[in-house]
């Protein structure tokens, strides 16, 4: 009986040999060890197990339901996860997909290659920040000489209704390419953000474009009450366990950091190396086309629905066929630029860079972003603005 | 719900009180009388006066321990039942008693501890066994109500109350016995069957009496045995209330279908005898005196009394001996035999 409690769970799963050494890693694969005995029926290491890691942290909800089913156990058989008597079934379900979400985190093994998300960093992005909203995971890897490197991976909580935000207040988290604007510190916030926060860009450049909206998104901690929530839990927002997020708020760099979130991480390969080095070849000669005063070649580097946000292509054709009659000599240098393939839009970039422009009678640096994509075989730009 | 469970059941541990006392003890009887009474303060003193003598006495401080818990001083109980776990550690009983106040405290990790050790003393102590299902229910919904923020509607507090009210409103019976033999008595003796050992002296009006719980770790699921000859008692008075109020029809009803009606007769024959012999007097009345049952197993047991049969025309006594079977949750009686 005890170990249908499991089988309703999932499972034929091995414990992996421990990856990272985080606190956070601890207690999930002491829950999964726990759950581990249950199916072997060896309900009093299980028992251990759990009291152990409650004796850590006592507002592990999930090891507290585990914990009860295991003590009901031994009062009475029991049928289900969660057998407490009349136990609202959304907070237990909520509890079971923890469980199935950290089961399927353990058993996850420790990524070797770079997402595909990561094309380029530039030397200034120390690390990156990868979300994948399918396994309630959040990836950070360090920038070693331009080569993102795994350094640990993170049990998250997404939106109520999952991913892929669309409209203010539809709980759900967004999808895309964005970075961490500021930090806000647990004594200018509520108990319920914990021990931090990291707003986010969204919506950005692209989410406009497309005409989402809704504000508000944030990588936060968790209420003190609180050590984890369920994977789908927040109104948007990607919550963290406490520790956590102090964990990883050390690594972000403001302004800086990027935040990738996927609904599912595709893995980079062969095909995505030569795609990359197919893009950056065109930005180059995007940057060549301009220094060489060649107008049309340049504009021909611009989508037929290319905008800035608030100029259109014919515009801002006419406007720079005017600007750069007046030169007689362009320098462009472009430095620190990193470059991020689009998660839920495929054949979409997303390039950052510092532009140091030089002319006859005008200098200028700026930041810049541009929105590559490729159609019929050919990357153009279809945004472009100051970042 | 669980708690309420859990003290009825420790209600039953009162029972060392039940165990027999020398001649000399007349203190430690009449302070148990007067706990029975309600009469704590004067209960306390006698104990004392008698400690005095027998500081040692297991009995003695057992009672001393239920006088302070139902004074609601519950510290002083739990150092009186500790001292006896201390002093006596073969005995389940103060352990037992000791975890029902720690769970009337809301410390259910020293409650579980309390009855483990019970139960190492004692590992069939059916008492300690349930007693810690319920701790262990009890601790499963304080994780559940951690891990899902249920209402805590029920509190210490009223789980405290609770065991006070219900440690002490019961008669007492003893778990500890020699023989799973259950002796018990009709009359005005207290309902509840004591499990003794095999020397039974049944008085009318005096307590049961019965030798101290043996050293020796003899118990055969005693409580289980005792709750089955309560039973087999009752559906026997229910016999005989049937005989004496002439209903024939529920008299009949006690008996099962693998009744073998004596003399050889059918069923339907004997059936039409009985009805005709207790239709016949105008007044019947059955006492049962001297019971004792023995349980076979949990559907078979039989009891043996003396029965006093007294009828306008006739009075009788015997020696009458009942084979009960339970049968689809109801004892009836498949054999029936006048003697010993």
């Amino acid at each position: 009986m005890p170990s249908r409690l499991l089988s309703l769970l999932l499972l034929s799963f091995a414990l992996p040999a421990a990856a990272g050494d985080s606190a956070s890693r601890d207690m999930e694969l002491g829950l999964a060890k726990s759950l581990h005995a249950v199916r072997n029926n060896r309900l009093d290491v299980a028992l251990n197990e759990v009291d152990s890691l409650l004796k850590i942290n006592p507002n592990f909800k999930l090891a507290q339901l585990v914990r009860g089913d295991l003590l009901m156990a031994r009062s009475k058989p029991i049928t289900d996860f969660g057998a407490a008597p009349n136990a609202p079934l959304d907070r237990v379900q909520d509890l079971r997909e923890e469980a199935n979400a950290r089961l399927q985190r353990v058993q996850q093994q420790q990524p070797v290659a770079m997402p595909k998300y990561l094309w380029q960093l530039s030397p200034k992005q120390k690390y990156a920040v990868v979300v994948d909203t399918s396994k309630s995971t959040l990836y950070l890897f360090e920038n070693v000489n331009g080569e993102p490197r795994y350094v640990s991976d993170f049990y998250i909580s997404v939106g109520k209704k999952g991913a892929d935000k669309i409209v203010e207040g539809d709980q759900k988290t967004p999808l895309g390419v964005y970075f961490v604007n500021s930090h806000l510190t647990r004594d200018k916030l509520t108990d319920f953000y914990g021990s931090g926060a990291y707003p986010l860009s969204y919506p950005n450049e692209w989410d406009k474009r497309l005409g989402r909206n809704g504000y508000g998104i944030w990588l936060h901690g968790t209420p003190s009450d609180t050590y984890s929530r369920p994977p789908r839990a927040s109104n948007g927002c990607v919550v963290l366990a406490n520790n956590d997020l102090t964990d990883l708020g050390s690594h972000l760099q403001v302004g800086v950091t990027p935040v990738i979130i996927a609904s599912q991480i595709d893995w980079s390969d062969e095909a995505d190396l030569t795609e990359r080095a197919a893009l950056l070849k065109e930005i180059e000669q995007w940057r060549s086309d301009w220094a060489s005063r060649n107008t049309e070649a340049y504009l021909s580097h611009y989508a037929h629905d290319f905008s800035t946000g608030s100029v259109n292509l014919p515009a801002f054709a006419q406007q720079k066929r005017l600007v750069n009659s007046g030169k007689t000599w362009i320098k462009v240098k472009m430095n620190n630029v990193s470059v991020f393939p689009y998660p839920s839009q495929p054949n979409l970039v997303v390039v950052n860079f510092e532009q140091d422009y030089d002319s006859n009678n005008l200098s200028n640096r700026m930041l810049k972003r541009q929105y590559w994509m490729k159609r019929d075989g050919r990357w153009q730009i279809v945004y472009e603005g100051a970042a | 719900m669980i708690m309420f469970k859990l003290f009825s059941r420790a209600a039953a541990l009162g029972l060392l009180l039940a165990i027999s006392i020398p001649v000399q003890a007349d203190d430690l009887q009449d302070a148990n009388k007067l706990f029975k009474q309600g009469l704590h303060a004067q209960a306390m003193e006698k104990v004392n006066t008698y400690l005095v003598a027998k500081p040692k006495d297991a009995q003695a401080r057992f009672l001393k321990g239920l006088i302070f818990a139902e004074q609601a001083n519950i510290p002083d109980a739990i150092t009186t039942f500790t001292g006896l776990t201390e002093d006596y550690p073969e005995l389940p009983e103060p352990y037992n008693n000791l975890a029902v106040l720690y769970a009337g405290q809301g410390n259910y990790e020293k409650a579980k501890s309390s009855l483990e050790m019970a139960i190492r003393t004692h590992p069939s102590y059916a008492t300690a066994h349930e007693n810690l299902g319920d701790i262990y229910a009890k601790m499963a919904s304080q994780a559940y109500d951690r891990a899902l923020q249920l209402d805590k509607s029920n509190t210490n507090t009223q789980t405290k109350l609770a065991l006070i009210r219900e440690l002490f409103s019961k008669s007492v019976r003893t778990p500890v016995a020699a023989k799973p033999t259950v002796t018990a008595q009709a009359g005005s003796a207290p309902a509840t069957a004591p499990a003794t050992t095999t020397a039974v002296v049944a008085a009318a009006s005096a307590p049961v009496v019965a030798q101290p719980a043996q050293t020796k770790p003899v118990v055969t699921v005693v409580a289980l045995d005792a709750d089955i000859s309560t039973e087999v008692l009752k559906a026997t008075k229910e016999w005989a209330a049937a005989w004496s109020a002439k209903n024939s029809k529920k008299y009949l009803a006690l008996y099962a279908k693998e009744f073998k009606a004596p003399d050889g007769l059918s069923r339907s024959a004997w059936e039409a005898q009985r009805k005709a012999r207790i239709a016949a007097p105008k007044s019947i009345q059955i006492g049962i005196s001297e019971a004792k049952v023995k349980v076979s197993d949990e559907k078979h047991a039989s009891i043996t009394f003396r029965q006093s049969y007294r009828a306008s025309h006739l009075n009788s006594l015997s020696a009458k001996t009942l084979d009960w079977a339970k049968v689809d949750g109801q004892w009836l009686i498949v054999a029936e035999r006048s003697g010993k």
